[in-house]
């Protein structure tokens, strides 16, 4: 096997950032569609949700610093 | 058409200051290197240890495009991508020049200065007053007489004979970013004072959407009616946090040190965090954690630990958001510029400055983001903290 396991452990950590990030997207998206009004607010709460999970997913990538050799 | 002269004045005096410390820190290291005494360095000294460090850049740069000399090591991005996002001891210019820093080491046996000019980039040892120092990894190590090496003291190594409060690349950009805050703020609280009751103008019309963005969406809906007593508090972390992320994305002196993306430094601000939360909490709060009536009283002793770990973890992940942010965007950014060298080929060049461009316009949106996150979550425990219940309460 080329390269480390570290790799691989941050690549995991990722897909969950892609399917958290994208169910927040499409939610909002949703939202917005239903009641464009209220686009600004749905925006804001979008990118708070969206640097949360992100911050989640981040550890992962931490941890595979970690154990990089 | 009236300028005010107290606004110019504030802003040129500290300018000026900021220039008089930057000409200081040129001309002040070679008086570290020589003598443990205060006197300044002559100027034939600057020059000499101006070319020294010429000379070894230059190695090192030529070493690290690699490939071009036979016989030169091959080019590691890894191991450059790790020198670039982590601190070091001389900061590094343009082209071959560096800024050498000093030294500070305090051992057991006393003070020690020096510049880490003698370091040569790792190449050298350094003996000093009271022992023999090597540079590894960048930090500084003592060697004993058998060549046994003593590390510095650190988070998880606090007992140690050597403790390093160098001036390093990091401190430096601190202070730099601190005297843009300074700079900027008092231009502005001096402005709003001198035209008390006029519209704002000039660098106060900028300022002030922010300052109130952080009032009105950070501190006033999460805080409620307290909200006063921690304005500062929370104005300091997102400007702060904002203008360091920032500097780190300048390539070019004096930016480009990756100084949030340092652990110690988030650390300290999610400490000051976990500080101003838990001890301005009032009695609901503790009794949430400690009595909580709400809980059978078989599960107390799970709900103690439990709680008190979530007061140790959100700070914790305060930290662990912000250092991982900057640091991934930076490792982004050094690892599409050395694909240049891995593929040895001047033709990637476009395509990697064009990605680079892109994914450096959303460094400069994580950049405001993470500041506002790390503010937004700091008015969220501090709103938390010292919540009235509500009138319904069953306590």
């Amino acid at each position: 096997m080329v390269g480390s396991i570290a790799a691989l452990g941050a690549g995991l950590a990722v897909i969950g950032a892609g399917i958290g990030v994208g169910q927040i997207g499409g939610k909002a998206v949703e939202g917005i569609a239903r009641q464009p009004e209220a686009a600004a607010k749905i925006q804001t709460a979008m990118i708070i949700a969206a640097a949360l999970v992100e911050g989640v997913a981040l550890f992962g990538v931490v941890v595979s610093f970690m154990g990089l050799k | 058409m009236y300028k005010s002269s107290i606004l110019k004045a504030k802003k040129t005096t500290l300018l000026s200051i900021f220039c008089v410390f930057l000409a200081l820190m040129a001309f002040s290291v070679p008086s570290f290197s020589q003598e443990h005494s205060a006197e300044h360095g002559t100027d034939t000294a600057t020059t000499e240890h101006v070319t020294e460090a010429v000379a070894h850049e230059a190695g090192e740069a030529i070493a690290a495009e690699g490939g071009e000399h036979g016989g030169e090591k091959a080019f590691e991005p890894s191991e450059v991508i790790s020198e670039h996002i982590a601190d070091s001891h001389s900061f590094h210019i343009i082209g071959k020049t560096a800024l050498p820093l000093p030294v500070i080491l305090y051992t057991d046996k006393g003070l020690e200065v020096f510049s880490s000019e003698h370091f040569e980039h790792g190449h050298a040892d350094y003996t000093g007053k009271y022992y023999t120092y090597r540079l590894i990894k960048d930090k500084v190590n003592i060697v004993g007489v058998a060549g046994e090496l003593l590390p510095a003291a650190n988070v998880l190594l606090m007992h140690s004979t050597l403790i390093d409060l160098s001036i390093t690349r990091n401190v430096v950009s601190m202070w730099l970013s601190i005297a843009v805050l300074l700079i900027i703020f008092l231009a502005v609280s001096s402005a709003y004072k001198k035209r008390n009751g006029q519209a704002p103008k000039g660098l106060q019309s900028f300022m002030e959407p922010l300052i109130l963005f952080v009032r009105d969406d950070i501190a006033r809906p999460n805080i409620g009616y307290k909200y006063q007593r921690y304005m500062p508090l929370l104005l300091t972390i997102f400007f702060f946090v904002w203008i360091n992320n920032l500097i780190g994305l300048i390539p070019f002196f004096p930016g480009g040190s990756n100084l949030t993306g340092n652990i110690a430094v988030t650390l300290v601000l999610s400490v000051i965090t976990l500080i101003v939360v838990n001890l301005g909490a009032n009695k609901h709060y503790w009794g949430h954690i400690f009595v909580p009536h709400s809980v059978p009283k078989v599960l107390w002793p799970l709900w103690w630990v439990i709680e008190l770990v979530g007061i140790i973890s959100r700070p914790f992940a305060l930290m662990i958001r912000l250092f991982a942010n900057i640091t991934a965007g930076h490792i982004i950014v050094l690892s599409l510029i050395s694909l240049i060298f891995v593929f040895k080929s001047l033709y990637i060049a476009p395509v990697s400055v064009a990605f680079v461009v892109f994914m450096d316009v959303l460094e400069l949106l994580v950049a405001a983001l993470q500041a506002f996150i790390f503010t937004m979550l700091t008015a969220l425990f501090i709103g938390a903290s010292i919540e009235e219940p509500h009138a319904d309460a069953h306590h």
